[in-house]
């Protein structure tokens, strides 16, 4: 008889809903139907049993078509690839679990490669400008428990995190917040109406590229000093009137996506506004933080925080010290400099995501691919190795976006046979300590 | 002074990081051991000797060592970083971090420069005869300090995010700049002859800009204060005074808010 298996967490976006409730048949192999999640959330279960999944890996052939190949065919390969390699690019990670990443870092360590997350190409703006000027944050259940002023600036949660308005940012009634939505004053600053500006109760027009200029007007504003007749197609009074409904807030929050980390300027408009997040707690309580995309890409940063200090692109070619420095060990940077010689992907889709002459350079390296789909990136690797689906066949560690650590479950069998990207990785990992016994470098 | 002479014999296949390259490590060691000297090949440590042709000698102090670097630099990183004295003269462009972390003696670039030259740069003498990437003479990532001291000259153009966190020093541009001239700046001089395109001065907190050209978008946060006459790298002229940033946060001295300066040629 089919079962329901509760408090499931869902791994899709960075809000990490953990109220998912899963049936799965009696054999444990397959999900029947999921509740509660949003819709990309309930794809991200229901495609676990769609047919066609690929269960062995495969090798690319001289005439450009996959064969299948044993685990052992392919870990050796992999190994031998880093080993050779005198600087390997191992990005991803964003959809694994910590603890898998805590096994790929050793890898990195041990072979000299650079490791990057998706971050890269999403919030390492938000990532930068928090390294310079550190970031005033809280956790959702401050936001839901307490924010009465919500500034949603340059993201769309209604698409990219559908139920983080219901849970945590609009809609909920929380401790200090029982009127829900009737008590929150909701602002939403984009260059285009979006869905989320329909929620909002005011949507502030702001002219594309001139983020950095408003906020710099708001703060400006903050400080009583005057400003020109309009900011960026805001006019002047707005400003001030906006500025002054947010030194009344009981608790403000702002929530930012890719509108500003890529946009004109990108960590620079992050920058200022956690320097506005900083001058509103002059007068109360404010917070900001970032909407993470990847389910774990938060997670990527806090292993790699914590081993090497760096959140992403963290380059450990000289093994005695981790470096890091966007433009340079950056993902897209290195490829497009050709500043790598191989490519190991993990976890992520860059074939969907990078610049297209950023994977023409990738498509020309030996490149190794680990994700339980086919995707754009495996159709450019040599080596596709398929794993268990992190969140639905197998738990580990998972960090929301408001850095909350949760450990996800397991919900049915992976296919039989297929490994998880922890044992995957260990077998790597051993492989490679016998390649560098064996006298590779 | 003597000199060495370093003629790349050819060019890295991935990128040659080679901060060893300064007057302070070549003082007082024959061709030979300069020749054992190692770089960072990615994982690999490569001797100098494997990459160039090295002639020449080498004085007894870092004062006393000229190097001359010849050949395409393109794909070498960090020459001349964190030199103290002597003297540096590369005949070609050169990649990242050339010039970063100075703290004295004279670097002359014949060509251009990529991204983090002149990095927290804090003393001496860097000129630069080319375009110069982003981020010349800003802060290491993280870092509240970007350039302190010395004087960092280019001819052409620079990129974007230049003197970002600056502290100290004089840097002349003689070309146009990207976004995000002198934010976070907190002392020095910027001197710029050509136009600006966005967002300069953001965040000021102290520190003089002085711009010849113009600016595309003026942040909210300047306010002209009046006008002065003033002689800016041996030209004379009248420029308009800008106070900013005004959304940032200002010390005070003797009772008086200090602010930032924008100069604007009129």
């Amino acid at each position: 008889m089919p079962k329901e298996v509760t408090d499931v967490i869902c791994p899709f976006c960075g809000t990490l809903c953990d109220d998912i409730v899963i049936t799965v048949s009696d054999d444990n192999k397959t999900i029947l139907g999921v509740k509660n999640a949003c819709a990309i959330g309930a794809e991200k279960f229901n495609h676990q049993r769609e047919p066609g999944r690929v269960t062995r890996p495969r090798m690319r052939q001289a005439d450009g078509t996959f064969k299948e190949v044993s685990y052992d065919e392919a870990i050796d390969w992999t190994a031998k690839m880093l080993v050779k390699s005198r600087k390997t690019l191992m990005y991803g990670w964003a959809s694994t679990s910590c603890q898998a990443m805590s096994i790929g870092h050793e890898i990195a360590e041990k072979t000299g490669a650079i490791v990057d997350n998706c971050a890269t190409v999403c919030h390492g703006s938000s990532l930068i400008a928090i390294e310079d000027v550190g970031v005033p944050s809280c956790t959702l259940g401050e936001v839901k428990n307490r924010a009465d002023r919500v500034i949603f600036w340059g993201c769309n949660p209604a698409h990219a995190h559908p139920r983080h308005m219901s849970r945590y940012s609009i809609f909920p009634r929380g401790f200090f917040t029982v009127k829900g939505h009737k008590g929150r004053k909701i602002y939403c600053v984009d260059c285009r109406y979006t869905d989320t500006a329909k929620c909002a109760d005011e949507f502030i027009q702001v002219q594309q590229g001139f983020d950095y200029e408003l906020l710099n007007a708001f703060r400006t504003a903050a400080r009583g000093e005057a400003l020109p007749d309009t900011v960026g197609g805001v006019p002047r009074e707005k400003i001030y009137e906006i500025v002054e409904d947010l030194k009344q807030a009981r608790f403000g929050v702002i929530f930012f996506g890719m509108g500003l980390t890529h946009s004109m300027g990108r960590n620079h408009n992050i920058d200022i506004a956690i320097n506005l997040t900083r001058d509103m707690n002059d007068y109360t309580k404010f917070a900001i933080m970032a909407m993470r995309g990847h389910w774990n890409v938060t997670g990527s940063g806090q292993v790699l925080g914590w081993q090497y200090g760096f959140p992403y692109a963290v380059d450990l070619s000289r093994r005695d010290q981790a470096r890091h420095q966007t433009g340079e060990t950056t993902s897209v940077d290195l490829l497009n400099r050709s500043e790598v010689e191989a490519c190991f992907y993990i976890a992520t889709d860059p074939g969907a995501h990078f610049p297209v002459d950023a994977m023409i350079s990738s498509s020309r390296k030996p490149t190794v691919t680990i994700d339980p789909h086919i995707n754009c990136t495996t159709e450019i690797s040599d080596l596709h190795i398929p794993v268990a689906l992190v969140g639905v066949e197998v738990g580990g560690c998972a960090y929301r976006m408001d850095n909350v650590p949760i450990e996800t479950r397991k919900v049915v069998e992976p296919p039989e046979g297929v490994l998880t990207d922890e044992e995957l990785l260990t077998k790597i990992s051993k492989r490679v300590d016998e390649l560098i016994a064996g006298g590779g470098t | 002074m003597n000199t060495v002479t370093l003629t790349l014999k050819k060019v890295p296949e991935l990128y040659l990081e080679c901060e060893q390259v300064t007057p302070d490590t070549f003082a007082g060691k024959t061709l030979d051991q300069i020749a054992g000297i190692t770089g960072y090949h990615g994982k690999e440590m490569p001797t100098m000797g494997e990459y160039f042709t090295i002639t020449g000698e080498s004085g007894a102090t870092a004062a006393e060592t000229k190097i001359v670097v010849n050949g395409d630099c393109t794909k070498i990183k960090y020459l001349g970083a964190k030199m103290t004295a002597g003297e540096m003269v590369i005949n070609s462009a050169c990649d990242m971090y050339t010039g970063a972390w100075m703290k004295g003696g004279k670097l002359t670039v014949n060509g251009d420069v990529h991204s983090f030259c002149g990095l927290a740069m804090a003393g001496g003498e860097f000129i630069i005869n080319g375009n110069a990437g982003n981020y010349l003479g800003a802060a290491y990532r993280g870092d509240w300090r970007g350039m302190s001291g010395g004087v960092l000259r280019v001819k052409g153009n620079a990129g974007s995010d230049v003197a970002t966190f600056m502290t100290g020093g004089e840097m002349i541009i003689g070309g146009d700049v990207d976004i995000h001239l002198g934010t976070h700046m907190e002392g020095g001089k910027i001197i710029l002859k050509g136009d600006a395109n966005r967002r300069i001065g953001g965040q000021l907190v102290k520190g003089e800009i002085y711009v010849f050209g113009t600016i595309n978008v003026m942040l909210p946060g300047y306010k002209p204060v009046g006008e002065v006459e003033l002689e800016v790298d041996g030209t004379k002229a009248k420029f308009v005074d800008y106070i900013g940033d005004l959304g940032e946060r200002h010390p005070k001295r003797k009772g008086e808010t200090v602010y930032g300066h924008l100069y604007m040629k009129k």
